[in-house]
């Protein structure tokens, strides 16, 4: 019975190694905060940064562009001399949309490349996974692309920053609009099973709480929407808030022409480029042996805004962002997707340069929360040392038969509580007025 | 080799020294490759269940991240809401978790076979994540859980890198397992397995009981899976249902067969291609400075073309191919032959 005796001797060596750590999931007495080493990824020439997109699987059509345009912007930042004298050496990771990938592409950035920070890093379930390892290295973890409240959390994340409209705050704008516009109609609602519904109907409920007939969620890994959209029809919502991205979008516009379904539909900013829906409706009905035109269904669509449109080419900005796109990255469209990668890309740049030439991970997160960011975008950041939230507002528009948009709705802003929604006036600063290079 | 040992000791002794080595070359890497090193562990061990399930016992399934799926949440669910638990509790549980489902769905595949067994085993790993849509209090959704697991003995903290730790940890429970896995391939059930897999009429004309043998390796093999799933979430802190799609239990099945269906080792190779070969086409499509549409798919398109080949060449994986060059190397000296 040699054999009995050294299985029960090691189960025993085994059982006394792993007696002597704690319970899983209590706090170990260590802390993390800060390491007292120079700023990693920093030479006087360069700075690396990375950040995880998702460039395959669910998320991948429409915001496997965003990279591409923020690319494009450091490219010109780096040939007009980089900020501060160093050049943005951007490394960009595939995570498909897979929280477990995200972990592991973030590891790799933080760990093998020792980035100096991570920017722009794409998704709610994704992005949330990485957020407490960020900042317990010490990463600061910059304009995340996502509108989920989570990221402004400056006590518990001093390294966390948002960027885009917060999903409360848009849903407080969208409430507004609906009530006033569409009053007494039936809304119904199909979000995201994640922070994306919650945050939203935090801020719908304010306004339109009685007039929410149904509330439909879906998984990003499950592309049949169509028992919700039935859901939708039969409870009889007139109006439908589609809080998703940009694949369910398009997958919401093809399903409702399958079923029958002919309702308002209303979009938040995450999935309501026009230029991309077009193409995302074309090739899924491609995909699926049909033939549509993407601007015919598109047509009405209302959708909510906090950046200048890829289309309106007398803005400034756009014209700005559209001179880089024609010189470096001419063969992809210009769409709104690609602006929010280079209004990230450009933000950032303003960061790194209010950081100073003296660079270290504390000097940028300082720069962040300054509140001195002003940018491209129609409404202000509310970055401050105690706000960590990005885009405060947006406009509401509507997508006309030739693809171009109309403004129902001028930009106003509110906060992510309770507060007013409110117009927001200030002119809007130019390309000239924050200049970066050249 | 003159006095034959048990085989519960050589395996066990392999087990140590492969354990040892695997601590040896984590010591020499750096902490981002210790992770590298741990995320084959696990997929090792999924893998490996698959192996006994498909390759010895004949049963496809198309559904392991399934239980993968299981095995994740528990770890998950446990170490926040019973942080008490040491997480060789969790993983132990997580094992239990995944066998049981494994018991539940093997008692139904047992009837099934060929495409309706792959049709079941499919629509579990396209179904079950979905429960994370139905109790969204509990399971967080489509954000699934995140939590940071403490398993370093306080002495231990700042001492050795905290990947270097989890992969040990990660590598312990794999080897431990591996030799359940290697003495049940080995021994009664391994035959009473492949007599099934050959023929199931002679099978019961023998003497052995067919269904419940389906069932046994069902379980096995799904316990494997919570356990490689709890190590995942061990090792990331993470449990989100965007992880457990079916193209995780397709790709399982697809490392299995590349590495070689009739042995635990293929699962060692298909466990290396399935980390190391995405590893290596990233690396690649970069060097090509490709459009990033290319660049994107490339590494799956790759994965693809390489498993084709190797099966075209080595119908019996990458294993199968190992085995054929150590026939030849050793065919001169024939008196040697025996079993290794």
């Amino acid at each position: 019975m040699r054999s009995r005796r050294s299985v029960t001797a090691i189960a025993l060596a085994c059982a006394l190694v792993l007696a002597a750590c704690g319970g899983a999931g209590e706090t170990p007495a260590a802390g993390g905060g800060d390491k007292g080493e120079p700023a990693p990824g920093v030479t006087d020439t360069s700075v690396l940064i990375g950040s995880h997109q998702p460039l395959t699987g669910p998320a991948a059509p429409g915001y496997s562009k965003i990279s591409v345009g923020a690319k494009a912007v450091y490219s010109y930042l780096n040939d007009n001399g980089g900020i501060n004298g160093r050049k943005i050496d951007y490394k960009v990771e595939d995570d498909g949309y897979n929280p477990t990938k995200t972990v592991e592409v973030v590891k790799k950035l933080v760990l093998q490349d020792k980035v100096f920070a991570i920017v722009g890093g794409l998704g709610t379930p994704t992005h949330s996974k990485v957020v407490e390892y960020l900042n317990s290295e010490g990463v600061p973890d910059l304009l995340v692309s996502s509108g989920a409240l989570m990221w402004d959390n400056a006590a518990k994340n001093p390294k966390t920053f948002g960027y885009q409209l917060d999903y409360t705050r848009e849903g407080k704008i969208q409430g507004q609009y609906i009530k006033e516009k569409f009053a007494g109609k039936k809304v119904g609602l199909l979000v995201q099973g994640d922070d994306v519904g919650t945050d939203t109907q935090k801020g719908l409920d304010q306004f339109i709480k009685d007039q929410i007939v149904s509330r439909q969620t879906y998984d990003p890994a499950n592309t049949d929407v169509t028992p919700q959209l039935s859901a939708l029809q039969a409870a009889g919502a007139e109006v439908v808030v589609c809080e998703c991205i940009p694949a369910f979008t398009a997958l919401t516009i093809l399903t409702s022409l399958k079923i029958g379904y002919k309702a308002q539909l209303v979009v938040s900013s995450i999935g309501a480029d026009p230029a991309t829906l077009a193409g995302l409706v074309e090739q899924f009905a491609k995909q699926g042996g049909a033939q549509v035109s993407g601007a015919a269904l598109l047509t009405g669509i209302i959708g909510t805004r906090y950046l200048p449109s890829a289309r309106s080419l007398d803005d400034p900005w756009t014209a700005f962002f559209k001179q880089i796109h024609d010189k470096y990255i001419p063969d992809e469209a210009f769409t709104d997707t690609l602006v929010y990668g280079m209004v990230q890309a450009y933000t950032f740049g303003q960061a790194l340069k209010a950081a100073g030439k003296d660079l270290t991970r504390q000097k940028l997160v300082d720069a962040m929360s300054s509140g001195e960011l002003k940018g491209p975008g129609l409404t202000p950041f509310a970055f401050s040392k105690d706000s960590h939230a990005g885009y405060t507002g947006a406009l509401v528009f509507q997508i006309a038969a030739d693809g171009n948009v109309t403004t129902l709705q001028e930009a106003k802003t509110t906060d992510r509580e309770t507060g007013p929604v409110s117009d927001y006036k200030a002119a809007q600063l130019k390309p000239e007025d924050v200049k970066l290079v050249g | 080799m003159t006095t034959k040992l048990p085989p519960l000791v050589l395996h066990l002794l392999a087990a140590l020294g492969c354990l040892v080595l695997l601590v040896l070359l984590t010591l020499v890497t750096d902490p981002f490759t210790n992770l590298r090193i741990a995320t084959v562990g696990y997929y090792l061990i999924a893998v490996a269940g698959l192996a006994l399930l498909t390759g010895f016992n004949g049963q496809v399934s198309l559904g392991h991240g399934a239980f993968m799926f299981i095995g994740a949440y528990t770890v998950a669910l446990l170490v926040k809401r019973v942080p008490a638990f040491p997480i060789w509790a969790d993983l132990l549980l997580a094992v239990l978790a995944g066998g049981l489902a494994g018991l539940l769905a093997g008692a139904a595949a047992a009837r099934l076979h060929g495409p309706y067994l792959a049709g079941a085993t499919l629509a579990l790993a396209v179904g079950l994540p979905a429960v994370t849509q139905r109790f969204p209090d509990l399971f967080a959704g489509s954000n699934g859980l995140s939590f940071t697991v403490n398993s370093q003995p306080a002495g231990l903290v700042g001492v050795v890198p905290p990947t270097r730790w989890q992969s040990w940890i990660v590598w312990l429970s794999v080897l431990l397992a591996l030799v359940v896995l290697a003495n049940l391939a080995r021994g009664r059930l391994g035959r009473t397995l492949r007599a099934v897999r050959d023929d199931e009429v002679a099978a019961s004309l023998a003497g052995v009981h067919v269904g419940r043998t389906k069932i046994l390796a069902f379980l096995v093999s799904s316990a494997c899976g919570g356990l490689a799933g709890g190590l995942q979430a061990f090792l990331l802190g993470t449990a989100a249902p965007g992880s457990f799609t079916p193209a995780l239990s397709l790709s399982l099945l697809a490392a299995l067969v590349l590495g070689g269906l009739g042995s635990l080792w293929g699962a060692l190779w298909g466990a290396i291609a399935l980390v190391y070969f995405q590893v290596w086409t990233d690396d690649f499509a970069e060097l090509l400075s490709l459009r990033s549409d290319i660049a994107d798919n490339l590494p799956l398109a790759l994965y693809g073309v390489v498993l084709i080949v190797t099966v075209l060449a080595f119908p019996a994986g990458i294993q199968g191919g190992v085995r054929k060059l150590w026939v030849r190397v050793r065919r001169p000296a024939p008196s040697q032959r025996g079993e290794s």
